[in-house]
């Protein structure tokens, strides 16, 4: 049986989603699976993730972990990638799958897909799939390396099913020398949202010019608490100034990839439309007919986002209780 | 000091793009060739730096077609790097190649303080060449940076990640740091600059003379464009009518909520 290995995040002391995404995966492809996991949360996570699919679980719960350090997580992968050997390595396009995995890549000399939406494995064979030139295009990644394949995922993209693979996982506790990291992470400053950040969300509310001004932005936030989403918007109103850079969807912002993307006052720019036409289900509200973010909608509404936004508040309120 | 900076061409952000016959990638008739927008980013600072450190000096490093690269090079030389580097390929490299080439030219370039890249490529959606890169010449690296300060010997840098929450990171010179948007604002190339520009050789080397062995390791095949998606349905009537339809519409037939 080949063997996977895949690199379980944590997040507010729960497995992450995408995570748990990789995890059923390679248990549903039939494959050995170990999961690598850290931090000073997971040893209470291991049963979670042996339900989901994980056979072994390589696990260093040191504190130096719960940072993350790129030389540190690079050494204690490299380590558990040599115990196991997996002819495949899966990861999730975060700050930390998509910084780590190219180096261990480099490392290992061994191919890597990088932001796949695809992903199918079929006894020794992978199949990735990948969005190229802002999501104007697809490719599918083929790999030269015998060795090993490793396959970053963007999260959202395979289904997580209420699952009991494991029960009583066998937990191997590591250790490594914490000395000579280069890098050194002095602080951490928490950004203003403690919403799931848009790469991941759900569902996301995003708001454009036509909102007029700032302010207006807490009809978005409003609409957004209601559904559990997360809030973006459009480089205009960032250049503006009315929202930060971080809530940028585009070409030069984040790409997402929600079931849900309801965009309010956005005119969809072909580089708007980049960072997010991956969205399942795309709603556009806007004053103007031939907006060409009706082009890639499947629904749309022609009106004034100031006087839907809050009846849609309402009637999701009604909805949803 | 010594910069270096890491460029990339792409298609222009506008550009559509077509995909070959056989599918084996963009089909480039007609496409506009730009500097990568975050390389942009990684440029501007280089410039400001050497402006805050005087005899320091910014070497602008492609790979690519010599023909169209050099346009890119040109527009560094432009917005203030001293000298340029193209190294000549028609080859199509996966993000390896690409890394173990450049770090070996900018390893035979003798000694560099700080490497700047770009977080990430909009072309080929890599993100990897900034790392691997670190990999390959042994020094360390942080990437999507938005904020870099120059110390004796070491950078203090602000990292982005997810939620808008940043990681401050001191990390020794020499490195390599990749730029995310937030770093700072790219300057428009001044009319003496263009000229200047224009005027300055490009050193040039081959990719072929790098006595290089270059395996691919992953391949893009198969090119395919986004499915057509069905046209838009429109919801009617008053703003309270299409608002209970929306609803409606996103929890039966839909099943998003
Ligand atoms: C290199 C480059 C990179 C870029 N990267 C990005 C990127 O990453 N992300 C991005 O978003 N953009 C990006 N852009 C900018 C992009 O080209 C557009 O300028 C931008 O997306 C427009 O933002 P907008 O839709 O909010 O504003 P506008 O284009 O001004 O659209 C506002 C819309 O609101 C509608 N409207 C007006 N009043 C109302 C109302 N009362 N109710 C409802 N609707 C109303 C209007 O009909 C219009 O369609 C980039 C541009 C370049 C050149
Ligand atoms: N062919 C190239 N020539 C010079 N720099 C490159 C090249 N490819 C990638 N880079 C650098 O690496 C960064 C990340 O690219 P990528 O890994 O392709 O997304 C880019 O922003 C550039 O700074």
């Amino acid at each position: 049986m080949s063997k996977a290995l895949v690199f379980v995040e944590v997040h507010k002391n729960a497995i992450k989603r995408s995570s748990l995404e990789l995890l059923q995966f390679a248990k549903k492809s039939n494959l050995s699976v170990s999961a690598f996991m850290y931090g000073s949360s997971a040893p209470g996570l291991t049963e979670k993730a042996a339900q989901n699919g994980a056979d072994e679980i390589h696990l260093f719960n040191s504190s130096t972990f719960d940072k993350y350090n790129s030389d540190l997580f690079q050494k204690a992968f490299l380590k558990v990638y040599e115990q196991t050997t997996p002819q495949f390595v899966l990861a999730s396009a975060s700050s930390i799958g998509n910084d780590l995995f190219p180096k261990v890549a480099a490392q290992l000399g061994v191919g890597v897909a990088t932001d796949c939406t695809n992903l199918e494995i079929d006894g020794g064979t992978i199949k990735a799939r990948k969005p190229l030139y802002s999501g104007k295009c697809t490719a599918e990644v083929t790999f030269a390396s015998e060795k090993s394949s490793i396959v970053v995922m963007r999260a959202n993209q395979l289904p997580v099913e209420e699952v009991s693979y494991n029960s009583s996982p066998k937990v191997i506790t590591h250790s490594i020398d914490e000395s000579g990291l280069r890098t050194l992470i002095k602080d951490i400053v928490k950004g203003t949202s403690e919403k799931l950040d848009l790469t991941e969300a759900n569902i996301i509310v995003s708001g454009g010019r036509g909102l007029k001004e700032a302010g207006n932005f807490k009809l978005l936030q409003d609409l957004a608490d209601v559904l559990g989403a997360s809030v973006g918007a459009s480089r205009a109103v960032v250049d503006a100034g009315w929202v930060p850079h971080n809530m940028q969807v585009g070409q030069t912002g984040k790409t997402v990839a929600p079931s849900l993307y309801i965009a309010v006052g956005v005119s969809g720019a072909i580089q708007h439309l980049a960072g997010m036409t991956g969205s399942k289900v795309i709603v556009a509200i806007n004053t103007d007919p031939n907006a060409p973010i009706f082009q890639k909608a499947t629904y749309g509404i022609v009106g004034d986002a100031l006087e839907i936004v809050p009846k849609l508040t309402e009637e999701f309120k009604k909805a949803m209780s | 000091m010594k910069i270096f900076v890491c460029l990339k061409q792409v298609p222009d952000t506008e550009a559509k793009i077509k995909i070959k016959p056989d599918k084996s990638g963009i089909d480039p008739t007609g496409v506009k060739w730009v500097v990568n927008p975050y390389d942009e980013h990684a440029i501007e600072e280089a410039v400001k730096l050497r402006e805050k450190n005087p005899g320091a000096q910014v070497w602008a490093l492609s790979l690519g077609p010599k023909q169209r690269v050099v346009e890119s090079l040109r527009t560094a030389l432009a917005m203030g790097a001293d000298e340029a580097i193209v190294i000549n390929t028609d080859q199509d490299l996966d993000s390896q190649s690409t890394a173990k080439a450049l770090a070996h030219v900018l390893r035979n370039e003798g000694a560099f303080d700080l490497i700047l890249t770009g977080k990430l490529g909009i072309d080929d959606n890599q993100s990897s060449v900034t790392q691997m890169l670190s990999q390959f010449l042994e020094c360390p690296h942080v990437n999507v940076v938005s904020k870099i300060q120059i110390e004796e010997g070491k950078a203090l840098v602000e990292r982005d990640i997810e939620g808008g929450s940043k990681e401050l990171i001191e990390i020794p010179l020499p490195c390599v740091l990749g730029a995310n948007k937030g770093l700072n604002m790219p300057r428009y190339a001044s009319l003496p600059g263009i000229m200047k520009a224009k005027k300055k050789v490009i050193k040039e080397i081959e990719l072929s003379s790098l006595g290089l062995t270059l395996n691919k390791l992953t391949t893009f095949s198969n090119f395919e464009l986004p499915a057509e998606k069905p046209p838009v349905k429109f919801l009617t009537g008053d703003s309270s009518a299409q608002s209970i339809q929306l609803v409606q519409l996103l929890r039966d037939e839909a099943k998003v909520l």
